[in-house]
């Protein structure tokens, strides 16, 4: 398969086999009216075996979130069938509403209203920290 | 300032001159008497923690200071669904400082993000308690002249009090400092707490042995070993009283050693103890207040 399907979009490449499904369900693609193709074992160079998610839109949202489920996924933007940017997803330093916090001690169980945010605390070891209670993130 | 959550909400210049202050206020308790008159500070207890509203409240009155404020939840409007934001916004409207303590972790930075007015984290369930490690600072400074270059062991429940992990970060800070860290098995220090030594360059040892540790100590923080931390019954019995610090395990202590206890206290530390000159956690009671006297200070003075 090529990029070539795609005119303005991303194409989300390099994931870990078995992922991708994940990744889908984690940007809501379901939600989008566009063509969206999720890519099971293909074959990599790299890995042997790879997941691929293509998008026909930029979809709103910050795809540096990614980096917390995989750094080495690699992200294409394509504008006009060509490739304008490639990068791998930088952690986020902070996280709002992606995370739940789990902690039945955490505020937020009982302010409902209240954003679930976590912020980086140790970027080697991938790790993230509620605001709030300090609890270390789930994993999604 | 605008509020304090955490301990490491302070550097160590500002922790430096609160003691500071804290000490002139010892020394010169007339010179502080009105310096808060006219202002008020509102104690929200969303639980109660009797030691540590009238720690708040007599700190505020000794500056010259009002309070106002409710001591449990359910003679607040969070008992009718109100929620913290809402909470402080209004009292916000009536109050210059807040201190407030609520069982829930978080809460207070909450209410530091929609309060108007600096907000003192007076606990929050278990996780942070600023104002403790304060007076224990405080009191350690008090008493040995300093809060660097101590050998300080840590005893009883190291796995859950959070009093003792802020008090390790907190004394981390300050150059030559050692800690003997003294605990059944089943209550050692977190990892992540001995990372953050490590990451420090502060040397620590661990040990199951208080009686053992006890004679290289120059401050000895105790803690309470609860029941409900230990899987059986069995091991509870087994170990309770290998922490508990009597007359006869002070033998072989230092004639300096200063024994501290964040209270209230069960067992721990025997009565008999209490006599003994080298006793401080009443001292450290006493410390809190003025501690929190001189954070208040600064914290309203600071905004000027
Ligand atoms: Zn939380």
């Amino acid at each position: 398969m090529n990029i070539d399907a795609i005119r303005n979009g991303i194409v989300i490449d390099h994931i870990k086999a078995g992922d991708g499904m994940r990744i889908y369900n984690f940007l809501n693609l379901g939600a989008l009216d566009c063509s969206v193709a999720l890519i099971k074992n293909a074959s990599s160079t790299k890995a042997g075996k790879k997941d691929i998610i293509k998008v026909d839109r930029v979809p709103d949202i910050d795809l540096n979130a990614l980096g917390f489920i995989d750094p080495n996924i690699t992200i294409n933007i394509i504008r006009d069938s060509v490739r304008v940017e490639k990068y791998h997803p930088e952690l986020p330093m902070k996280m709002t509403n992606i995370l739940i916090c789990k902690n039945p001690r955490c505020i937020t169980t009982t302010e409902q209203e209240l954003p679930h945010v976590f912020v980086l605390t140790d970027r080697e070891k991938h790790e993230y920290r509620c605001v709030y209670c300090e609890s270390r993130a789930p994993a999604l | 300032m605008k509020s304090l959550i955490s301990i490491m909400d302070l550097d160590e210049r500002d922790i430096n001159a609160l003691m500071d202050t804290a000490d002139d206020i010892v020394a010169r308790p007339g010179a502080y008497a009105h310096k808060m008159a006219g202002k008020k500070l509102a104690s929200l207890f969303f639980e109660p923690s009797t030691r540590t509203r009238l720690s708040f409240e007599a700190a505020m009155y000794e500056l010259g200071g009002n309070v106002i404020g409710f001591s449990e939840a359910q003679s607040s409007s969070a008992a009718k669904g109100e929620s913290v934001a809402d909470t402080v916004k209004t009292v916000s409207c009536y109050a210059d400082i807040i201190a407030m303590r609520h069982p829930k972790e978080g809460a207070p930075l909450v209410a530091s993000q929609s309060a108007t007015v600096p907000v003192i984290n007076a606990g929050d369930g278990g996780h942070n308690h600023p104002t403790q490690t304060l007076a224990d600072l405080f009191t350690i400074r008090r008493e040995k002249g300093r809060v660097s270059g101590l050998t300080v062991g840590v005893c009883g429940d190291l796995k859950f009090g959070r009093t003792v992990h802020s008090l390790l970060e907190a004394l981390s800070r300050y150059e030559g400092n050692r800690f003997v860290m003294v605990s059944p098995e089943e209550l050692k220090v977190p990892s992540y707490v001995k990372q953050h030594l490590k990451n420090n360059h502060v040397p620590y040892t661990q040990t199951t042995d208080l009686s053992q540790a006890l004679p290289e100590l120059d401050v000895l923080y105790m803690t309470r070993v609860q029941k409900e931390r230990f899987f059986n019954e069995a091991d509870y019995i087994r170990l309770k009283d290998s922490y508990v610090l009597t007359p006869q395990k002070l033998e072989g202590a230092k004639g300096d050693l200063i024994i501290m206890h964040p209270l209230p206290r069960v067992n721990e530390i025997s009565v008999a103890i209490d006599q003994d000159p080298r006793a401080c956690y009443f001292k450290q009671v006493l410390n809190g207040k003025y501690m929190r006297m001189a954070l208040i200070l600064m914290m309203l003075e600071g905004e000027k």
